[in-house]
């Protein structure tokens, strides 16, 4: 135990002191990119991963998110802090009619009702004319600092999505830890037992997606104070919805690590092949990216956690067999 | 004048409500013989409409002429990517088999913008071009034409399930895989068989989309939402109920853009598909 917590302190010193490191301001984005990538499949992970409900919805709460704290901000001039809280829970608020929309669904039905309420979420927002339309707002660049969370240069957009990360992570294995984790292992993998046994599946379908969406949504504020700029096609895209989903699915679904895991290799994968192949306008990296996304889900259907958990497994069993070979008179 | 408006609005939301019907049936049979709901549909689609289009952009040859070679070329890549792709995960967890047809839906877009750029095409002059006056109303031939094309599909698909040794054997594989293949049914051949045809219905309705209907990379994307909305409230697996349900959406998209601006039909759509599926999760037609 001991030594888990020395490596991961040592790991928390190094990622936190990596902006003195890499300076170089592209590559810098490319890490503040995979932490905001991270920490929204983090946030999925909690009603996706940990209650198997798969959500390709989940932009309309990062865009509500981002929504909400920007309008608060230019319109009633509240500090983004502020403005993000109230971002998470006006997200939470709405999960609740999300939840109660979606929850009779299973399986399939499901994935297709979330999508549904995000594209109407996004056709809402696209003709409301007081959030800017479908040319979306603009965020005043008047001030620099941690006080109003817009800052000329990009460290501290690293540590601000580093934080918001560690914190999704925080909440992820309280959860874990509590009654709660472990009612919802038991309706993912038994809803009928878990019924049977009084647990009420809606309810804490309905915290693990009201946590899920509060942390989504900080993530959406946090988006748009370091882009100073939004609108319904960024925050609201189908895309959106899947890179969540994905990040998860490719680290390992429902554990702690592997969304960070999946934003890795998928955000360094999609800019790559962005820089390598997007500079013709053709649309290479994407076909690169979509043949990557469907090679992984037909080959390592649990993750790269997964297949190495898997691999680990093998080797101890192929040991243990030289072992009890050895061992045979 | 409100009436003849409303007889328009209520004939051109059928006509392309046809259109909507004839993707999704293609949908509701994969999802109907394996349980696997096909996001790239809306793809195989937009394969028809550019088949259309090069076919007559370059040989002058006019999409109903090209109607059956179109259906040909997309049922053969149903079946190949069936057997080279899908097939891999019919056992897999849901997850995997949703994220593989997500990806397909990217990839093909991708592919067809690498290739064709993404740019609007149309067709132009086409045989079917023009406008037909009836009574008091207007539509125009190429949608007309389109509609009927859609009804002959489905009756065709219809007629092939329920009278053919095949469509028995597709049926019977639907209804129950295991039972099926002690019939010494084989599955993975039943598999090909619908997504072949799956691919072959969503590629008909390009072709006869493509008469009327801008041809971009992106083009799938909309119909995609339409079909799953459409296959919801016919019950998923239903042929039956798919063909009454598109109709149905066609009518609702058109009527609530003239309610409340063009803006919002598909959100009207979406509304009725969640409340829809909050009230009667098995669809207007099944049984509770």
């Amino acid at each position: 135990m001991n030594r888990r917590l020395a490596i991961g302190l040592a790991a928390l010193v190094v990622v936190l002191a990596l902006p003195f490191v890499v300076t170089d301001p592209s590559r810098l984005n490319l890490l503040i990119l995979v932490l905001m990538a991270a920490q929204i499949g983090v946030a999925w992970n909690l009603i996706g991963g940990y209650a198997g409900q798969i959500s390709l919805g989940h932009a309309a709460f990062y865009g509500i998110g981002a929504y909400t704290s920007t309008l608060l901000l230019l319109k009633f001039g509240l500090n983004p802090w502020l403005g993000m809280l109230a971002a998470g829970a006006t997200a939470a608020v709405l999960s609740l009619a999300f939840g109660w929309s979606c929850f009779r669904l299973k399986g399939h039905y499901f994935a297709m009702a979330t999508i549904a309420v995000a594209e109407l979420v996004q056709i809402v927002f696209t003709n409301w004319d007081y959030a800017g339309g479908a040319v979306g707002l603009t965020l005043p660049m008047n001030h620099d600092g941690w006080a109003w969370l817009v800052f000329a240069e990009k460290r501290p957009y690293y540590w601000l999505a580093l934080s918001l990360l560690l914190l999704t992570l925080a909440a992820t294995v309280l959860v874990e830890r509590s009654h709660v984790g472990y009612y919802l292992r038991a309706l993912k993998d038994e809803p009928d037992a878990a019924r049977s046994i009084g647990i009420d599946i809606t309810r804490y379908k309905q915290i693990a997606l009201a946590l899920s969406a509060f942390f989504t949504a900080l993530g959406g504020s946090l988006y748009a104070q370091k882009e100073l700029y939004i609108d319904p096609a960024s925050v609201f895209s189908t895309a959106l919805s899947i890179k969540m989903s994905l990040v998860a699915i490719l680290g390992g679904i429902g554990t702690l690590l592997g969304p960070v895991l999946g934003a890795v290799v998928l955000t360094t994968i999609e800019e790559l092949t962005r820089a390598l192949f997007g500079g013709s306008g053709r649309g290479t990296d994407v076909v690169i990216y979509a043949a990557l996304i469907i090679a992984i889900a037909v080959f390592y259907p649990s993750g790269l956690i997964g297949a190495y958990r898997s691999w680990r497994q093998r080797r101890r069993a192929r040991s243990a067999a030289a072992v009890s070979r050895e061992a045979a008179p | 004048m409100t009436a003849e408006i409303l007889l328009q609005t209520l004939a051109s939301g059928m006509l392309i409500g046809l259109i909507y019907a004839l993707v999704a049936i293609g949908l509701t049979m994969i999802f109907g013989v394996m349980n696997i709901v096909n996001f790239a549909h809306g793809e195989f689609m937009m394969l028809g409409m550019y088949s259309s289009f090069w076919l007559f952009a370059l040989f002058a040859l006019d999409p109903m002429l090209t109607l059956p070679l179109t259906v040909l070329m997309l049922f053969t890549f149903g079946v190949l990517l069936y057997r080279f792709v899908i097939r891999r995960i019919t056992d897999a967890p849901m997850v995997s088999q949703i994220f593989t047809t997500f990806g397909l839906m990217i990839l093909l877009r991708g592919v067809a913008q690498f290739l064709w750029k993404p740019d609007f095409r149309s067709i132009e002059n086409s045989w079917v071009s023009g406008t037909v006056r009836l009574g008091e109303i207007q539509l125009g031939r190429p949608q007309i034409v389109a509609g009927i094309g859609a009804i002959a599909v489905t009756l065709a698909v219809y007629t092939f399930l329920h009278g053919t040794k095949w469509g028995s054997a597709l049926e019977a594989t639907a209804a129950d895989k295991e039972a099926a293949q002690l019939m010494g049914i084989d599955a993975h051949k039943m598999f090909a068989l619908a997504w072949g045809i799956g691919a072959a219905c969503a590629g008909a309705a390009g072709a006869l989309l493509s008469t009327f209907f801008p041809i971009f990379p992106d083009v799938g994307a909309n119909f995609i939402l339409l079909a799953f909305v459409v296959v919801n409230l016919g019950g998923f697996g239903s042929i039956g109920g798919a063909f009454w349900a598109g109709i149905l959406v066609g009518v609702i998209e058109v009527v609530g853009g003239l309610l409340l601006g063009p803006q919002y039909k598909m959100a009207v759509v979406l509304v009725v598909f969640l409340g829809v599926l909050m009230f009667r999760p098995q669809g207007l037609r099944g049984k509770a």
